[in-house]
Protein backbone atom coordinates (compact mmCIF):
# COMPACT_ATOMS: atom_id res chain seq x y z
CA UNK A 1 0.00 0.00 0.00
CA UNK A 2 1.08 3.43 -0.77
CA UNK A 3 1.18 6.07 2.17
CA UNK A 4 -1.66 8.04 0.31
CA UNK A 5 -3.77 4.95 0.76
CA UNK A 6 -2.99 3.93 4.45
CA UNK A 7 -3.64 7.47 4.91
CA UNK A 8 -7.04 6.84 3.55
CA UNK A 9 -7.62 3.25 5.68
CA UNK A 10 -6.77 5.35 9.04
CA UNK A 11 -9.24 7.92 8.04
CA UNK A 12 -11.67 5.16 6.56
CA UNK A 13 -11.40 3.13 10.19
CA UNK A 14 -11.34 6.42 12.20
CA UNK A 15 -14.67 7.58 10.37
CA UNK A 16 -16.36 4.63 10.89
CA UNK A 17 -15.63 4.53 14.49
CA UNK A 18 -16.82 8.25 14.65
CA UNK A 19 -19.30 9.08 11.86
CA UNK A 20 -19.26 12.56 13.22
CA UNK A 21 -16.02 12.96 13.35
CA UNK A 22 -14.18 16.11 11.01
CA UNK A 23 -11.54 13.76 9.52
CA UNK A 24 -11.64 16.06 6.48
CA UNK A 25 -8.91 18.47 7.47
CA UNK A 26 -6.55 17.29 10.20
CA UNK A 27 -3.15 18.15 10.93
CA UNK A 28 -1.26 14.85 10.33
CA UNK A 29 1.39 15.94 12.79
CA UNK A 30 -0.67 16.84 15.87
CA UNK A 31 -1.99 14.11 17.71
CA UNK A 32 -5.66 12.78 16.66
CA UNK A 33 -6.48 12.65 20.23
CA UNK A 34 -6.59 16.59 20.60
CA UNK A 35 -8.65 16.87 16.69
CA UNK A 36 -11.01 14.53 17.67
CA UNK A 37 -13.56 12.64 20.09
CA UNK A 38 -11.04 9.87 20.58
CA UNK A 39 -10.09 7.81 23.54
CA UNK A 40 -7.77 4.82 24.48
CA UNK A 41 -10.83 2.67 23.55
CA UNK A 42 -11.08 4.20 20.42
CA UNK A 43 -7.27 3.37 19.47
CA UNK A 44 -7.73 -0.35 20.43
CA UNK A 45 -10.57 -0.30 18.18
CA UNK A 46 -8.17 1.16 15.10
CA UNK A 47 -5.98 -1.69 16.05
CA UNK A 48 -8.12 -3.81 16.34
CA UNK A 49 -9.59 -3.52 12.99
CA UNK A 50 -6.05 -3.42 11.54
CA UNK A 51 -6.28 -7.17 12.96
CA UNK A 52 -8.54 -7.77 11.08
CA UNK A 53 -8.24 -6.09 8.07
CA UNK A 54 -4.16 -7.05 6.98
CA UNK A 55 -4.02 -9.64 10.34
CA UNK A 56 -1.45 -6.83 11.18
CA UNK A 57 -0.58 -7.79 15.26
CA UNK A 58 0.23 -4.74 16.71
CA UNK A 59 2.33 -5.01 20.17
CA UNK A 60 1.39 -2.74 23.02
CA UNK A 61 4.21 -0.93 23.21
CA UNK A 62 3.84 0.56 19.95
CA UNK A 63 0.78 1.87 20.40
CA UNK A 64 2.15 5.43 20.81
CA UNK A 65 3.34 5.28 16.86
CA UNK A 66 -0.31 5.70 16.36
CA UNK A 67 -1.02 9.24 17.74
CA UNK A 68 -0.90 11.30 14.82
CA UNK A 69 -1.91 10.22 10.91
CA UNK A 70 1.21 10.65 9.93
CA UNK A 71 3.22 8.37 12.63
CA UNK A 72 0.43 6.31 11.53
CA UNK A 73 1.39 5.98 8.05
CA UNK A 74 5.30 6.20 8.95
CA UNK A 75 4.79 3.29 11.31
CA UNK A 76 2.60 1.37 9.20
CA UNK A 77 4.33 1.74 5.59
CA UNK A 78 7.04 -0.74 6.14
CA UNK A 79 4.28 -3.27 7.28
CA UNK A 80 1.59 -2.84 4.97
CA UNK A 81 3.90 -2.80 2.02
CA UNK A 82 2.99 -5.81 0.26
CA UNK A 83 -0.67 -5.69 1.10
CA UNK B 1 -51.01 5.36 52.60
CA UNK B 2 -52.52 8.79 52.70
CA UNK B 3 -52.12 8.88 56.42
CA UNK B 4 -48.61 9.23 56.11
CA UNK B 5 -46.74 12.49 55.87
CA UNK B 6 -45.25 14.01 52.24
CA UNK B 7 -41.49 12.89 52.72
CA UNK B 8 -42.83 9.52 52.88
CA UNK B 9 -45.33 9.44 49.91
CA UNK B 10 -43.71 8.07 46.43
CA UNK B 11 -45.33 9.57 43.52
CA UNK B 12 -44.23 9.37 39.89
CA UNK B 13 -43.63 12.44 38.11
CA UNK B 14 -41.91 11.90 34.81
CA UNK B 15 -42.34 8.95 32.26
CA UNK B 16 -39.88 7.78 29.31
CA UNK B 17 -40.14 4.97 27.33
CA UNK B 18 -39.81 3.42 24.30
CA UNK B 19 -42.13 0.51 23.35
CA UNK B 20 -42.22 -1.79 20.12
CA UNK B 21 -45.40 0.91 19.04
CA UNK B 22 -44.44 4.36 20.19
CA UNK B 23 -41.62 5.88 21.20
CA UNK B 24 -43.34 8.38 23.99
CA UNK B 25 -46.46 7.74 26.47
CA UNK B 26 -49.06 9.84 24.54
CA UNK B 27 -48.75 7.81 21.15
CA UNK B 28 -48.56 4.61 23.12
CA UNK B 29 -51.69 5.33 25.03
CA UNK B 30 -53.41 5.82 21.76
CA UNK B 31 -51.97 2.83 20.28
CA UNK B 32 -52.96 0.83 23.45
CA UNK B 33 -56.46 2.21 23.28
CA UNK B 34 -56.84 1.22 19.33
CA UNK B 35 -54.96 -2.37 20.23
CA UNK B 36 -52.41 -0.95 17.78
CA UNK B 37 -49.88 -4.35 17.54
CA UNK B 38 -46.63 -3.33 15.80
CA UNK B 39 -45.15 -6.89 16.53
CA UNK B 40 -43.31 -8.13 13.04
CA UNK B 41 -41.25 -11.09 12.05
CA UNK B 42 -37.30 -11.00 12.50
CA UNK B 43 -34.08 -12.44 11.75
CA UNK B 44 -32.56 -14.11 14.63
CA UNK B 45 -28.93 -14.93 12.75
CA UNK B 46 -29.16 -19.15 13.25
CA UNK B 47 -33.05 -19.92 13.32
CA UNK B 48 -35.95 -19.05 11.42
CA UNK B 49 -37.62 -15.75 11.78
CA UNK B 50 -40.09 -15.18 14.46
CA UNK B 51 -42.32 -12.56 15.83
CA UNK B 52 -40.70 -10.03 17.85
CA UNK B 53 -41.57 -6.23 19.19
CA UNK B 54 -38.57 -4.09 18.34
CA UNK B 55 -38.44 -0.39 18.90
CA UNK B 56 -38.28 2.64 16.83
CA UNK B 57 -37.57 5.96 18.56
CA UNK B 58 -34.73 8.82 17.80
CA UNK B 59 -31.32 7.04 18.90
CA UNK B 60 -28.93 9.86 18.52
CA UNK B 61 -31.57 12.70 20.48
CA UNK B 62 -29.65 12.65 23.37
CA UNK B 63 -26.00 11.05 22.85
CA UNK B 64 -23.95 10.76 19.45
CA UNK B 65 -23.90 7.91 17.11
CA UNK B 66 -20.32 6.82 18.48
CA UNK B 67 -21.41 6.29 21.77
CA UNK B 68 -24.50 3.98 20.72
CA UNK B 69 -21.79 2.24 18.92
CA UNK B 70 -19.53 1.86 21.60
CA UNK B 71 -22.09 1.16 24.41
CA UNK B 72 -25.02 -1.94 24.27
CA UNK B 73 -28.84 -1.82 22.60
CA UNK B 74 -29.99 -1.62 26.58
CA UNK B 75 -27.96 1.67 27.12
CA UNK B 76 -28.77 2.89 24.12
CA UNK B 77 -32.61 2.56 25.17
CA UNK B 78 -32.20 3.17 28.36
CA UNK B 79 -30.38 6.56 27.86
CA UNK B 80 -33.65 7.29 25.96
CA UNK B 81 -36.34 6.60 28.44
CA UNK B 82 -33.90 8.81 31.18
CA UNK B 83 -33.66 11.60 29.01
CA UNK B 84 -37.39 11.47 28.11
CA UNK B 85 -38.42 11.39 31.56
CA UNK B 86 -36.22 13.97 32.91
CA UNK B 87 -37.66 16.26 30.38
CA UNK B 88 -41.01 15.28 30.74
CA UNK B 89 -40.71 15.70 34.39
CA UNK B 90 -38.80 19.01 34.40
CA UNK B 91 -36.15 18.25 35.89
CA UNK B 92 -33.35 20.70 35.10
CA UNK B 93 -31.45 19.58 38.20
CA UNK B 94 -31.64 22.80 39.85
CA UNK B 95 -33.51 21.25 42.54
CA UNK B 96 -32.11 17.83 42.80
CA UNK B 97 -28.44 17.16 43.16
CA UNK B 98 -27.08 14.62 40.79
CA UNK B 99 -24.91 13.07 43.69
CA UNK B 100 -28.05 12.41 45.56
CA UNK B 101 -30.02 11.48 42.19
CA UNK B 102 -29.95 7.43 42.00
CA UNK B 103 -30.33 4.94 38.92
CA UNK B 104 -31.94 1.41 39.12
CA UNK B 105 -32.95 -0.26 36.11
CA UNK B 106 -34.71 -3.72 36.19
CA UNK B 107 -33.03 -6.30 33.94
CA UNK B 108 -34.42 -10.11 33.16
CA UNK B 109 -30.49 -11.38 31.86
CA UNK B 110 -27.87 -8.63 30.45
CA UNK B 111 -24.80 -10.11 28.45
CA UNK B 112 -26.25 -12.34 26.31
CA UNK B 113 -26.99 -10.38 23.15
CA UNK B 114 -23.17 -9.04 23.45
CA UNK B 115 -21.68 -12.17 23.93
CA UNK B 116 -23.53 -13.80 21.53
CA UNK B 117 -22.55 -10.99 18.87
CA UNK B 118 -18.87 -11.34 19.84
CA UNK B 119 -18.86 -15.45 19.38
CA UNK B 120 -20.34 -14.85 15.98
CA UNK B 121 -17.55 -12.19 15.17
CA UNK B 122 -14.63 -13.97 15.82
CA UNK B 123 -16.37 -17.38 14.08
CA UNK B 124 -15.44 -15.18 11.00
CA UNK B 125 -11.90 -15.29 12.36
CA UNK B 126 -11.74 -18.93 12.83
CA UNK B 127 -12.99 -18.78 16.99
CA UNK B 128 -9.27 -16.86 17.34
CA UNK B 129 -9.66 -15.13 20.05
CA UNK B 130 -7.20 -12.40 19.16
CA UNK B 131 -10.43 -10.74 17.37
CA UNK B 132 -12.89 -10.90 20.89
CA UNK B 133 -13.61 -7.03 21.14
CA UNK B 134 -12.10 -5.32 24.17
CA UNK B 135 -15.19 -3.03 24.29
CA UNK B 136 -16.72 -7.06 25.79
CA UNK B 137 -16.96 -6.29 29.46
CA UNK B 138 -17.76 -2.80 29.63
CA UNK B 139 -20.88 -3.97 27.87
CA UNK B 140 -21.68 -7.14 29.81
CA UNK B 141 -21.17 -5.85 33.41
CA UNK B 142 -24.42 -5.92 34.88
CA UNK B 143 -24.62 -2.23 35.90
CA UNK B 144 -23.76 -1.72 32.00
CA UNK B 145 -27.43 0.10 31.14
CA UNK B 146 -28.45 2.17 34.21
CA UNK B 147 -24.37 3.23 34.24
CA UNK B 148 -24.26 4.55 30.30
CA UNK B 149 -27.65 6.42 31.80
CA UNK B 150 -25.19 8.03 34.70
CA UNK B 151 -22.44 8.91 32.31
CA UNK B 152 -25.29 10.47 29.99
CA UNK B 153 -26.88 12.75 32.40
CA UNK B 154 -23.53 13.07 34.54
CA UNK B 155 -24.91 11.51 37.78
CA UNK B 156 -23.11 10.81 40.00
CA UNK B 157 -25.13 9.03 42.51
CA UNK B 158 -25.68 5.36 42.94
CA UNK B 159 -26.77 3.65 39.68
CA UNK B 160 -26.86 -0.61 39.50
CA UNK B 161 -29.48 -3.20 37.66
CA UNK B 162 -31.80 -5.41 39.50
CA UNK B 163 -31.72 -8.94 38.48
CA UNK B 164 -35.42 -9.98 38.47
CA UNK B 165 -36.42 -12.17 35.24
CA UNK B 166 -39.68 -10.57 33.94
CA UNK B 167 -40.48 -9.29 37.58
CA UNK B 168 -37.62 -6.60 37.66
CA UNK B 169 -39.17 -3.58 36.20
CA UNK B 170 -41.67 -3.63 39.39
CA UNK B 171 -38.59 -4.54 41.01
CA UNK B 172 -36.83 -1.73 39.98
CA UNK B 173 -39.43 0.90 40.93
CA UNK B 174 -39.73 -0.82 44.17
CA UNK B 175 -35.98 -0.40 45.04
CA UNK B 176 -36.21 3.44 43.68
CA UNK B 177 -38.86 3.67 46.33
CA UNK B 178 -37.30 2.13 49.23
CA UNK B 179 -34.21 4.30 48.28
CA UNK B 180 -35.97 7.70 48.16
CA UNK B 181 -37.92 6.32 51.42
CA UNK B 182 -34.84 5.53 53.08
CA UNK B 183 -33.32 9.34 52.20
CA UNK B 184 -30.61 7.67 50.44
CA UNK B 185 -31.01 9.63 47.32
CA UNK B 186 -33.63 12.81 46.55
CA UNK B 187 -34.79 11.26 43.32
CA UNK B 188 -35.08 8.12 42.04
CA UNK B 189 -34.39 7.32 38.07
CA UNK B 190 -36.49 3.79 37.73
CA UNK B 191 -37.65 1.48 35.50
CA UNK B 192 -36.58 -1.79 33.27
CA UNK B 193 -35.18 -2.11 30.28
CA UNK B 194 -35.40 -5.23 27.38
CA UNK B 195 -32.87 -5.57 24.57
CA UNK B 196 -33.50 -9.55 24.36
CA UNK B 197 -34.50 -9.58 20.53
CA UNK B 198 -30.95 -9.45 19.78
CA UNK B 199 -30.21 -12.40 21.21
CA UNK B 200 -31.66 -15.43 18.92
CA UNK B 201 -30.75 -18.08 22.45
CA UNK B 202 -33.59 -16.02 24.40
CA UNK B 203 -35.82 -17.16 21.40
CA UNK B 204 -34.26 -20.46 20.87
CA UNK B 205 -34.42 -21.34 24.54
CA UNK B 206 -38.37 -20.40 24.99
CA UNK B 207 -38.51 -22.27 21.11
CA UNK B 208 -36.97 -25.57 22.82
CA UNK B 209 -39.27 -25.02 25.79
CA UNK B 210 -42.27 -24.77 23.76
CA UNK B 211 -42.92 -21.41 24.44
CA UNK B 212 -42.07 -19.36 21.42
CA UNK B 213 -44.84 -18.26 19.86
CA UNK B 214 -45.63 -18.48 16.03
CA UNK B 215 -48.33 -17.41 14.01
CA UNK B 216 -48.82 -16.41 10.47
CA UNK B 217 -49.40 -12.63 11.17
CA UNK B 218 -46.85 -12.08 13.56
CA UNK B 219 -49.37 -8.72 14.93
CA UNK B 220 -51.65 -11.58 16.16
CA UNK B 221 -48.99 -14.01 17.73
CA UNK B 222 -49.31 -12.66 21.12
CA UNK B 223 -52.50 -13.84 22.52
CA UNK B 224 -52.55 -14.66 26.29
CA UNK B 225 -55.78 -15.71 27.50
CA UNK B 226 -56.70 -17.06 24.05
CA UNK B 227 -57.19 -20.81 23.30
CA UNK B 228 -54.86 -20.81 20.02
CA UNK B 229 -52.12 -19.30 22.25
CA UNK B 230 -48.88 -20.75 21.70
CA UNK B 231 -46.51 -19.07 23.50
CA UNK B 232 -44.26 -15.86 24.48
CA UNK B 233 -43.42 -13.02 21.69
CA UNK B 234 -40.01 -11.64 22.77
CA UNK B 235 -40.04 -7.50 22.18
CA UNK B 236 -37.23 -4.97 23.51
CA UNK B 237 -38.00 -1.94 25.18
CA UNK B 238 -37.79 0.24 28.09
CA UNK B 239 -39.66 2.40 30.25
CA UNK B 240 -38.44 4.79 33.24
CA UNK B 241 -39.95 6.79 35.57
CA UNK B 242 -38.86 9.75 37.86
CA UNK B 243 -39.90 9.02 41.66
CA UNK B 244 -39.74 11.47 43.88
CA UNK B 245 -41.13 12.20 47.44
CA UNK B 246 -44.64 14.04 47.39
CA UNK B 247 -43.10 17.05 49.63
CA UNK B 248 -39.98 17.95 46.93
CA UNK B 249 -42.50 16.88 44.23
CA UNK B 250 -45.04 19.60 45.35
CA UNK B 251 -42.37 21.85 46.46
CA UNK B 252 -41.08 22.08 42.33
CA UNK B 253 -45.11 21.98 41.28
CA UNK B 254 -44.22 18.97 39.68
CA UNK B 255 -46.79 17.16 37.51
CA UNK B 256 -47.81 14.03 39.41
CA UNK B 257 -48.81 10.56 37.38
CA UNK B 258 -49.79 8.99 40.74
CA UNK B 259 -48.50 7.78 43.90
CA UNK B 260 -47.06 4.33 44.70
CA UNK B 261 -49.77 3.18 47.08
CA UNK B 262 -48.17 -0.28 47.41
CA UNK B 263 -46.12 -2.93 46.77
CA UNK B 264 -44.65 -6.57 47.58
CA UNK B 265 -42.26 -9.45 45.90
CA UNK B 266 -42.24 -12.80 47.16
CA UNK B 267 -40.42 -15.98 45.77
CA UNK B 268 -42.34 -19.07 44.57
CA UNK B 269 -39.40 -21.10 45.69
CA UNK B 270 -40.45 -24.35 43.32
CA UNK B 271 -39.54 -24.69 40.03
CA UNK B 272 -37.14 -23.03 37.31
CA UNK B 273 -39.85 -22.33 35.04
CA UNK B 274 -43.42 -22.92 35.92
CA UNK B 275 -45.14 -19.77 37.38
CA UNK B 276 -47.58 -20.60 40.73
CA UNK B 277 -50.24 -19.11 41.32
CA UNK B 278 -51.43 -19.42 45.16
CA UNK B 279 -47.37 -17.48 45.91
CA UNK B 280 -48.73 -14.81 43.08
CA UNK B 281 -52.16 -14.27 45.00
CA UNK B 282 -50.08 -13.76 48.40
CA UNK B 283 -47.71 -11.36 46.55
CA UNK B 284 -51.28 -9.05 45.58
CA UNK B 285 -52.77 -9.71 49.02
CA UNK B 286 -49.31 -8.37 50.33
CA UNK B 287 -49.14 -5.51 48.29
CA UNK B 288 -53.15 -4.45 48.57
CA UNK B 289 -52.01 -4.80 52.60
CA UNK B 290 -49.05 -2.64 52.15
CA UNK B 291 -51.47 0.30 51.00
CA UNK B 292 -54.20 -0.41 53.11
CA UNK B 293 -56.35 -1.49 50.27
CA UNK B 294 -58.98 -3.86 49.29
CA UNK B 295 -59.17 -6.02 46.33
CA UNK B 296 -62.64 -3.55 45.33
CA UNK B 297 -60.08 -0.75 45.43
CA UNK B 298 -58.65 -1.71 42.32
CA UNK B 299 -60.02 -0.67 39.21
CA UNK B 300 -57.64 -1.89 36.43
CA UNK B 301 -55.34 -4.72 37.03
CA UNK B 302 -52.47 -5.46 34.36
CA UNK B 303 -52.01 -8.70 34.17
CA UNK B 304 -48.44 -10.42 33.14
CA UNK B 305 -49.58 -13.16 31.26
CA UNK B 306 -47.55 -14.11 28.38
CA UNK B 307 -49.36 -16.30 26.16
CA UNK B 308 -48.13 -19.55 27.55
CA UNK B 309 -50.34 -21.77 28.35
CA UNK B 310 -49.80 -22.91 32.13
CA UNK B 311 -48.34 -19.14 32.78
CA UNK B 312 -51.74 -18.14 32.26
CA UNK B 313 -53.58 -20.29 33.86
CA UNK B 314 -51.38 -20.27 37.09
CA UNK B 315 -52.14 -16.15 36.77
CA UNK B 316 -55.39 -16.28 36.15
CA UNK B 317 -56.48 -18.54 39.43
CA UNK B 318 -54.27 -16.34 41.68
CA UNK B 319 -56.37 -13.22 40.56
CA UNK B 320 -59.49 -15.06 40.71
CA UNK B 321 -58.55 -15.82 44.36
CA UNK B 322 -57.86 -12.52 45.11
CA UNK B 323 -60.75 -10.13 43.13
CA UNK B 324 -62.66 -13.21 42.41
CA UNK B 325 -65.00 -10.95 44.65
CA UNK B 326 -64.58 -7.62 43.07
CA UNK B 327 -66.89 -6.76 40.45
CA UNK B 328 -65.35 -3.37 40.28
CA UNK B 329 -62.21 -4.66 39.33
CA UNK B 330 -60.75 -4.77 35.32
CA UNK B 331 -58.29 -6.99 33.80
CA UNK B 332 -56.38 -6.65 31.03
CA UNK B 333 -52.80 -7.53 29.27
CA UNK B 334 -50.36 -5.32 27.51
CA UNK B 335 -48.45 -7.54 25.96
CA UNK B 336 -51.14 -9.03 23.64
CA UNK B 337 -50.23 -5.93 21.93
CA UNK B 338 -46.46 -5.10 22.50
CA UNK B 339 -45.19 -8.20 23.27
CA UNK B 340 -42.88 -9.52 26.24
CA UNK B 341 -40.33 -6.48 26.92
CA UNK B 342 -39.37 -8.53 29.24
CA UNK B 343 -37.23 -6.34 31.99
CA UNK B 344 -39.28 -3.42 30.71
CA UNK B 345 -42.50 -5.06 30.55
CA UNK B 346 -43.86 -4.50 34.27
CA UNK B 347 -42.98 -0.54 34.10
CA UNK B 348 -43.94 -0.60 30.31
CA UNK B 349 -47.31 -2.31 31.12
CA UNK B 350 -47.50 0.05 33.83
CA UNK B 351 -47.02 3.03 31.97
CA UNK B 352 -49.79 2.58 29.38
CA UNK B 353 -52.16 1.79 32.52
CA UNK B 354 -51.26 5.48 33.83
CA UNK B 355 -53.30 7.68 31.55
CA UNK B 356 -56.52 5.91 32.46
CA UNK B 357 -56.26 7.81 35.86
CA UNK B 358 -57.31 11.00 33.28
CA UNK B 359 -59.20 9.37 30.44
CA UNK B 360 -61.06 6.58 32.81
CA UNK B 361 -60.20 4.37 30.16
CA UNK B 362 -58.75 1.02 30.33
CA UNK B 363 -56.97 -0.17 27.24
CA UNK B 364 -58.05 -3.88 25.99
CA UNK B 365 -56.47 -7.09 25.92
CA UNK B 366 -56.46 -7.78 21.51
CA UNK B 367 -56.20 -11.43 20.08
CA UNK B 368 -58.92 -12.76 22.46
CA UNK B 369 -60.68 -13.95 20.28
CA UNK B 370 -61.85 -17.07 22.09
CA UNK B 371 -60.88 -17.60 25.62
CA UNK B 372 -59.68 -20.47 27.55
CA UNK B 373 -62.17 -21.33 30.34
CA UNK B 374 -59.52 -22.19 32.41
CA UNK B 375 -58.26 -18.40 32.15
CA UNK B 376 -62.17 -17.36 32.83
CA UNK B 377 -61.79 -13.85 34.68
CA UNK B 378 -64.96 -11.32 35.48
CA UNK B 379 -64.60 -8.31 33.76
CA UNK B 380 -61.17 -8.77 31.40
CA UNK B 381 -61.33 -6.08 28.72
CA UNK B 382 -60.84 -7.79 25.64
CA UNK B 383 -60.59 -6.43 22.37
CA UNK B 384 -61.93 -3.13 22.93
CA UNK B 385 -61.84 -0.01 25.57
CA UNK B 386 -63.94 -0.07 28.61
CA UNK B 387 -64.81 3.39 30.10
CA UNK B 388 -64.87 3.40 33.73
CA UNK B 389 -66.87 5.95 35.89
CA UNK B 390 -63.56 6.39 37.48
CA UNK B 391 -59.83 4.79 37.75
CA UNK B 392 -58.46 5.20 40.92
CA UNK B 393 -55.49 2.76 41.53
CA UNK B 394 -54.04 0.31 39.08
CA UNK B 395 -52.22 -2.95 40.10
CA UNK B 396 -49.75 -4.46 37.77
CA UNK B 397 -48.38 -7.76 38.20
CA UNK B 398 -45.17 -9.33 37.09
CA UNK B 399 -43.46 -12.89 37.48
CA UNK B 400 -40.41 -14.18 35.96
CA UNK B 401 -38.51 -17.45 36.10
CA UNK B 402 -37.03 -18.88 39.06
CA UNK B 403 -39.94 -18.00 40.65
CA UNK B 404 -39.80 -14.43 41.52
CA UNK B 405 -43.14 -12.04 41.52
CA UNK B 406 -43.35 -8.55 41.86
CA UNK B 407 -46.42 -6.38 42.37
CA UNK B 408 -46.78 -2.48 41.94
CA UNK B 409 -49.89 -0.44 43.09
CA UNK B 410 -50.75 3.16 41.57
CA UNK B 411 -53.23 5.19 43.16
CA UNK B 412 -54.57 8.09 41.20
CA UNK B 413 -53.00 11.38 43.55
CA UNK B 414 -55.34 13.75 44.45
Amino acid sequence: MTRDEIKDVILEIIQDIDEDGEVENLNADEPLRDQLDLDSMDFLDIVMELRKRYQLQIPEGDYPELASLASCVNYLEPRLKDV
Amino acid sequence: MTGKPDNQRIVITGVGLAAPNAANLTEYREKLLRGQSEIANIDLRYMDPAPAGVCSFAETRYRKKKDNKRGTRAGCISVYCAHEAVNDAGIDFSEYDKDKTGVYLGLTEHGTVETENEVYNISKFDYNTDYWTHHHNPRTVLNNPAGEVTMSLGITGPHYSVGAACAAGNAALIQGAQMLLLDEVDLALCGGISECVGSFGIFASFKAQGALAQHADPTKASRPFDMARNGIVISEGGCIYTLERLDRAKARRAKIYGELAGYAMNSDARDFVLPYGPRQAECMRKALAKGGLNPADIDIVNTHATGTRQGDIEECRAIREVFGNSPSTYINNTKSIIGHAMGAAGVLELAGNLPAFADNLVHPTINLDNPDPECDLANIVANRPVELKAVKAILNNSFGMVGINSVVIIKKYE
